[in-house]
């Protein structure tokens, strides 16, 4: 059963005006540019993208913690966007997020308790801070501690058990992992894992590293420049990706083994900016596809179904391209690791 | 001085030092928050003159051996420097300077208390409004303070002076208040700008908070630093600007006694009687010296993170 549906989801922030507000507004970024999905209750969607691909203005605009430009978003059948400020509040006990820095994200002056203590007061709910405690898996003692006096693993389970305070069955999850040390990370990972076995949970888990998402994503979808350019069940995507962009994200997961031979596609130049994106496809100026050709620079291509349930972007996802033809680009030649 | 004045004076003082040295006891004992505010030895000297300076202010009557208002003797007893009877002698209108500056702690403290209260707290209403709303009241608001910013002080209260024609106590407190609130307003919204982006103020918004408690409970705390340190400074410019009134003659009326108008009945007499002008001003110094310091230890109280364990 679907619980979440985002159905082409538009949110630009406008540029500045010049002259004190009063001349022509610079162009607007276009961080999210018609996203659309829909997660199944219990599942978990990962999204993937690199810094700047508007993967957290997707998350942060489907709870509405921002405005959105256009678009719509169902959540149990409620549209998101037109519930007054009483409904609103009544839905954020469903829909909570985990932020990627835990330093950030816990009020400085605020206890533990006071920090746990405050959604069960805003909602009226008689839970406990201790049994919070315990199932992130921290002492009660931790209670009195300010966030200065935790660890970052420890902080980030206390943003975890925040965002279960009010018993949501949503949470995303915004790069939950990316500031931790890779030991701690594995830990994160595994209590996201158990908690949502545990209460039935459905994420939507933000990532810049398709790695991390292996671990914990039912399906995934890739995003790049405001636009996703795949989507596709997790296995299917690691097994053949279809978008080059996929392809080259893969290709710079790390490989356990020393002694493979592992190929790596390094992007030529950055990615574009979101306030003026390239026509066409707005993969085009970096994508090694051997195929490339004038209608990628023309033609935006649509994201379509290429076999049962996996879709890409890309004028070309038929024959999609392997690590070899990546190497007879000259500008994204492959380094042997 | 009379045996009676210098007795109250005593006990005046060492009520404020054990005061301070009982507070500073207990605090340094039971919680972290006291831990913090003593951590500096200047917040405890500041602390004491405050609480000296209020004790005085309440006491005056006992302290002050002369009527602060009479002229004891315009013939004989004008610029009379600091001896035994006249403790920091008289001015030129033969008037006890040490009664003077005794009452005078009364008027003065309370407008710089009040005033910068009303001014810190409505700058602070101003800018976390501005800050946290953005869009069009952040410009409406913010033109305002432009214009109040540009606007002369000066000029302003006496357009006030010329509606009211003699300015009562409250109505000079509301005045000075009124004027003296733009800077703050800026600064905190520029915290509050910076703050409202931060990951724990948009958690608490997701969590279902109103925008009261966002800005009461998240936002505000935080820029709790420049706000006392703002409110400390501003007490000290309340004091100057209450002098710089008076110096125009439309502060405190006389003949009752101001820090500030002190300053200014004694300013020509600057060669003949320095001590008329000198003893107000070193009050309004340490008043001033004593605020920074115990703001210092607010600000460091107010900060977890400035425990030493």
């Amino acid at each position: 059963m679907t619980l979440v549906e985002v159905q082409d989801l538009v949110k630009h922030y406008p540029g500045e005006r010049s002259w004190f507000g009063l001349g022509a507004p610079r162009a607007a970024v276009r961080a999210v540019d018609g996203v659309s999905f829909t997660i199944a209750s219990g599942r978990t969607l990962g999204l993937v993208g690199e810094s700047g691909s508007g993967k957290t203005s997707v998350g942060r605009t489907m709870l509405r913690l921002q405005e959105p430009t256009a678009g719509k978003v169902l959540f149990d059948g409620n549209d998101v966007f037109a519930l007054d400020a009483a409904r609103l509040r009544a839905l954020r006990r469903r829909m909570q997020i985990v932020f990627q820095d835990p330093y950030s994200s816990l009020n400085p002056r605020m206890t533990v308790e006071a920090t746990l203590r405050e959604p069960l007061e805003i909602h009226r709910l008689n839970g406990a801070v201790s049994a919070l405690l315990e199932e992130v898996g921290l002492d009660a003692a931790f209670a009195k501690r300010y966030p200065h006096e935790l660890s970052g693993g420890q902080r980030q389970r206390v943003g975890i058990a925040r965002a279960l305070s009010v018993e949501p069955q949503f949470i995303v999850c915004d790069e939950p992992v990316s500031a931790l040390d890779v030991s701690v990370q594995a830990q994160v990972l595994n209590l996201l894992a158990d908690l949502q076995a545990k209460r039935r949970l459905t994420y939507l888990f933000i990532a810049h590293d398709l790695a991390v998402v292996r671990h914990i994503a039912d399906d995934v979808a890739v995003m790049y420049l405001g636009k996703i350019v795949e989507r596709a069940p997790a296995a299917e995507i690691y097994a053949q990706p279809r978008h080059p962009y996929t392809t080259a994200l893969l290709s710079a997961v790390p490989e356990p083994n020393p002694r493979a031979t592992k190929q790596r596609i390094v992007l030529a130049g950055d990615m574009p900016s979101a306030a003026h994106p390239p026509a066409g496809c707005p993969f085009h100026p970096r994508c090694p596809h051997p195929m490339k050709s004038d209608r990628c620079r023309t033609e935006v291509p649509a994201l379509r179904p290429i076999t049962t349930g996996h879709l890409a972007a890309c004028h070309y996802a038929q024959s999609p391209m392997t690590l070899a033809d990546a190497a007879h680009q000259p500008l994204n030649r492959p380094r042997h690791q | 001085m009379t045996l009676g004045n210098w007795l109250a004076l005593f006990v005046a003082l060492v009520t404020a030092a054990e005061v301070v040295r009982a507070l500073r006891h207990r605090a340094l004992r039971r919680d972290q928050w006291g831990r913090r505010f003593f951590r500096l030895r200047t917040t405890s000297w500041g602390l004491g003159i405050l609480m000296f300076l209020v004790i005085v202010a309440l006491v005056a009557p006992l302290i002050a051996p002369f009527d602060p208002n009479r002229q004891l003797d315009i013939v004989h007893l004008t610029n009379q420097p600091p001896s035994w009877t006249f403790l920091l002698g008289t001015d030129p209108l033969s008037r006890d300077v040490w009664s003077r500056v005794v009452y005078g702690a009364r008027v003065s403290l309370g407008i710089g208390a009040l005033g910068a209260l009303v001014a810190v707290a409505l700058g602070t209403l101003v800018g976390a409004i501005a800050g946290y709303y953005r869009r069009w009241i952040d410009a409406a608001l913010m033109r305002g303070v432009d214009v109040g910013l540009a606007l002369p002080r000066i000029f302003i209260l006496l357009m006030a002076v010329a509606l009211w024609d003699g300015l009562p106590f409250a109505a000079l407190v509301i005045a000075i208040g009124l004027t003296s609130w733009f800077g703050t307003s800026r600064l905190v919204r520029a915290e509050v700008l910076s703050l409202r982006q931060r990951d724990f103020v948009v958690a608490a918004r997701a969590l279902g908070a109103g925008s009261s408690r966002v800005i009461l409970r998240h936002v505000l705390p935080n820029a709790a630093a420049p706000i006392i340190v703002a409110a400390a400074l501003g007490v000290g410019n309340v004091l100057l600007l209450e002098a710089a009134l008076s110096f125009l003659g439309i502060g405190v009326p006389p003949p009752d006694a101001s820090w500030g108008n002190m300053i200014a009945d004694g300013a020509p007499g600057l060669y003949t009687a320095p001590w008329s002008t000198f003893f107000p001003g070193l009050a309004i110094s340490l008043v001033v010296m004593s605020l920074n310091a115990v703001a210092d230890g607010v600000r460091d109280a107010m900060n977890p993170r400035e425990d030493t364990t």
